[in-house]
């Protein structure tokens, strides 16, 4: 086996130095503790809604409904949770909770995930509207103040993605827990002959979707300081991409929550750069689906050759 | 409003003039680069304001009144993508920001980002809450108020009124409705009979106004919202009514059916709305805070009015299927911001 193929974290690493040591160039700005924050601090809520997305991958589901539930969210925090904290606390809590009960209702009548998580989509999107009919909230003061600190050393959203990475790296990848649930997504069978219940365990990673999706919502309005319905609906696709581009699988369990990480980054980054190289808006979605085409072909790649080798 | 009519020039002959003003007191901003942030093309309003900024704004530029004047779109119309757009700005370096926003709200961090980061952010259309930027706003309630006091002026012994009204639950709509009742309680000879959704479109309308029309006893006057009056009137007429005093849009189509009829039987009329040159407008107001004027922070932007007297000049410069425009000088930017004082 080759190094690429059993580390599967360099690639994302080295797509993500590449890009950024051509951001520099072409902006020598960003390469400074205020510029470094100013091009990823909108990242954090990408990567935590890219962890998010990445416990639903985990067990060989996908998650339509992720943007509208980090709206969701987003609205919960700057409302209920800045006026009557103990109120906004238990919405929380309890949006949490009913993702880990879809995660079982899917798995307990056997429904297909896509279809459930769309239609879901429709409820968190109504739900947004009912509390935020137009844009407006409030940040928590603690919140703002928590996205906005300004850290010695390295920017608040290069500490904030490494703390990220490092806590779900040791949940996933480390703990007991995080290897039954990786299992459910390799070999559902297996793991319940082992004496599992996969009810609970799908139950468990919606439920840890859920709560990355809360946490994604409430860094979101501690950035934009305010929330709208509709705040956060590209971030279904985004943690998609994130996930894949991050070395992730969408089948067998195979995921890398740095990599989740790593690729929220990516994703980011890429946006700024090809708006910094004056793209016509027209191009830069295409562009931003060629750059993912260009590292899905690269892992393809290498791939193939530690096969062969 | 007098200013609105003088504001009524075509595209290409306004700076000059305002340049040697603008040097006389204030400081050079020769060496400011200046960038719009919009969130949406996708209609015409909007395509006309983009040619708009790149008439002025790169004018501004050959000129040497400032350095830069870039027009940035983000892709997916969303708040977030508009924030990281504005972010980079920051990194870009450029001076001032001009802003359509996706959200009045969502986008206040970046632009806290941004005028900590020493940048000036002036919001015009789409206006964003945060305190440190300036807002150019449109006041909708004014509109539907002046089409009433126009009405008063042409009807001084009132009547039945059929009001159109825009998109359902959008603020805009909310805005001039509230605007044109508030000029019906003050001019207590008008009643309004009727009220349907038109939806800012032409056949939408047409389809609302036929559908009510049977009901209602005799209309004098039709008060608007814009996009809608065409309708309206093929409505009126194909419903064998007399045609009313209807208050236009400033759409093409709406201005070349009031000429077809005031060519045929004299029909007078008004046409007010907000022009698309506001973005030039909001980058003057950017040039001027760059320059030291002092502006404040909130602006009103005046409507476009087309009356008996400039439908012709306004038919002939506004292309077919596009909206009636205006490109704003230094010195309206200034006469704004002096109303404002």
């Amino acid at each position: 086996m080759s190094l690429l193929t059993r580390h599967r974290i360099i690639l994302p690493v080295v797509s993500l130095a590449l890009l950024l040591a051509a951001t520099f160039y072409m902006q020598p700005r960003a390469m400074s503790y205020f510029g470094l924050n100013l091009l990823f601090n909108l990242a954090v809520p990408i990567a935590l809604a890219t962890i998010a997305q990445m416990m639903i991958i985990m067990v060989n589901d996908i998650d339509l409904s992720l943007g509208a539930f980090v709206s969701l969210s987003a609205c919960v925090t700057a409302t209920f949770l800045n006026d009557t904290p103990g109120i906004g606390l238990l919405i929380l809590l309890a949006l949490i909770l009913s993702y880990a009960l879809m995660g079982a209702v899917i798995h307990a009548l056997d429904l297909p995930a896509i279809v459930v998580t769309l239609g879901m989509s429709f409820v968190w999107g109504g739900l947004a509207l009912f509390i935020l009919p137009s844009p407006g909230g409030a940040s928590p003061g603690w919140l703002r103040t928590l996205m906005t600190v300004k850290p010695p050393f390295a920017p608040m959203a290069v500490v904030a993605a490494i703390v990220i990475a490092a806590v779900t790296h040791l949940l996933i990848m480390r703990s007991g827990i995080g290897t039954v649930l990786r299992g459910v997504g390799g070999n559902a069978r297996s793991v319940a002959r082992a004496g599992w219940s996969v009810l609970k365990l799908k139950a468990l990673a919606y439920g840890l979707a859920g709560l990355f999706g809360v946490l994604a919502g409430m860094a979101l309005v501690g950035l934009a300081t305010s929330a709208d319905a509709n705040i956060a609906l590209r971030y279904t696709l985004l943690s998609i991409a994130g996930v894949i581009l991050g070395g992730g699988e969408f089948t067998g369990g195979k995921v890398s929550p740095t990599g989740a990480v790593i690729g929220a980054l990516t994703l980011t980054l890429a946006a700024s750069f090809l708006s910094f190289l004056r793209l016509s808006p027209d191009w830069q979605i295409g562009a931003q689906g060629a750059i993912l085409i260009l590292v899905l072909t690269a892992r393809l790649v290498f791939r193939q050759k530690g096969a062969e080798a | 409003m007098a200013i609105s009519k003088m504001l009524l020039v075509t595209a290409g002959l306004v700076m000059a003039g305002g340049l040697a003003q603008a040097e006389s007191k204030l400081a050079d901003t020769s060496d400011k680069r200046i960038a719009l942030s919009n969130n949406y093309a996708g209609n015409s309003w909007r395509q006309a304001m983009l040619q708009t900024w790149e008439d002025v704004a790169g004018q501004a530029v050959a000129d040497g009144v400032v350095a830069a004047a870039d027009a940035y779109t983000t892709s997916e119309n969303q708040a977030t993508e508009q924030a990281a757009q504005i972010q980079n700005m920051i990194l870009q370096g450029y001076d001032a920001i001009v802003l359509n926003a996706a959200s009045p709200t969502a986008l206040n961090g970046a632009v806290k980002e941004a005028c900590d980061a020493g940048l000036t952010v002036v919001s015009f259309d789409g206006i964003v809450t945060e305190p440190c930027a300036w807002r150019i706003a449109v006041d909708f309630a004014a509109m539907g108020k002046e089409e009433v006091d126009y009405l008063a002026s042409r009807l001084p012994e009132g009547g039945n009124l059929l009001e159109i009204r825009g998109l359902a639950g959008v603020f805009v709509d909310d805005e001039i409705s509230k605007g044109i009742h508030a000029g019906v309680d003050e001019h207590d000879q008008f009643t309004i009979v009727g009220s349907v959704h038109g939806d800012w479109a032409q056949d939408v309308a047409q389809k609302a106004v036929a559908g009510i029309l049977p009901s209602l006893p005799e209309i004098v006057g039709v008060v608007t919202q814009g996009g809608d009056g065409y309708g309206a009137a093929q409505a009126f007429k194909a419903a064998g009514r007399d045609t009313p005093l209807i208050v236009l849009g400033n759409r093409q189509d709406e201005l070349q059916w009031w000429a077809e009829q005031r060519d045929a039987n004299g029909y007078e009329t008004l046409s007010l709305s907000i022009a698309p040159g506001v973005a030039s407008l909001a980058f003057w107001v950017a040039q001027q805070v760059l320059a030291g004027a002092q502006v404040p922070k909130d602006l009103t932007v005046p409507f476009l009015k087309i009356t008996q007297d400039t439908l012709d000049e306004a038919l002939a410069s506004t292309p077919e299927g596009s909206v009636a425009n205006v490109t704003y000088a230094l010195e309206d930017a200034q006469q704004v911001i002096a109303d404002a004082k």
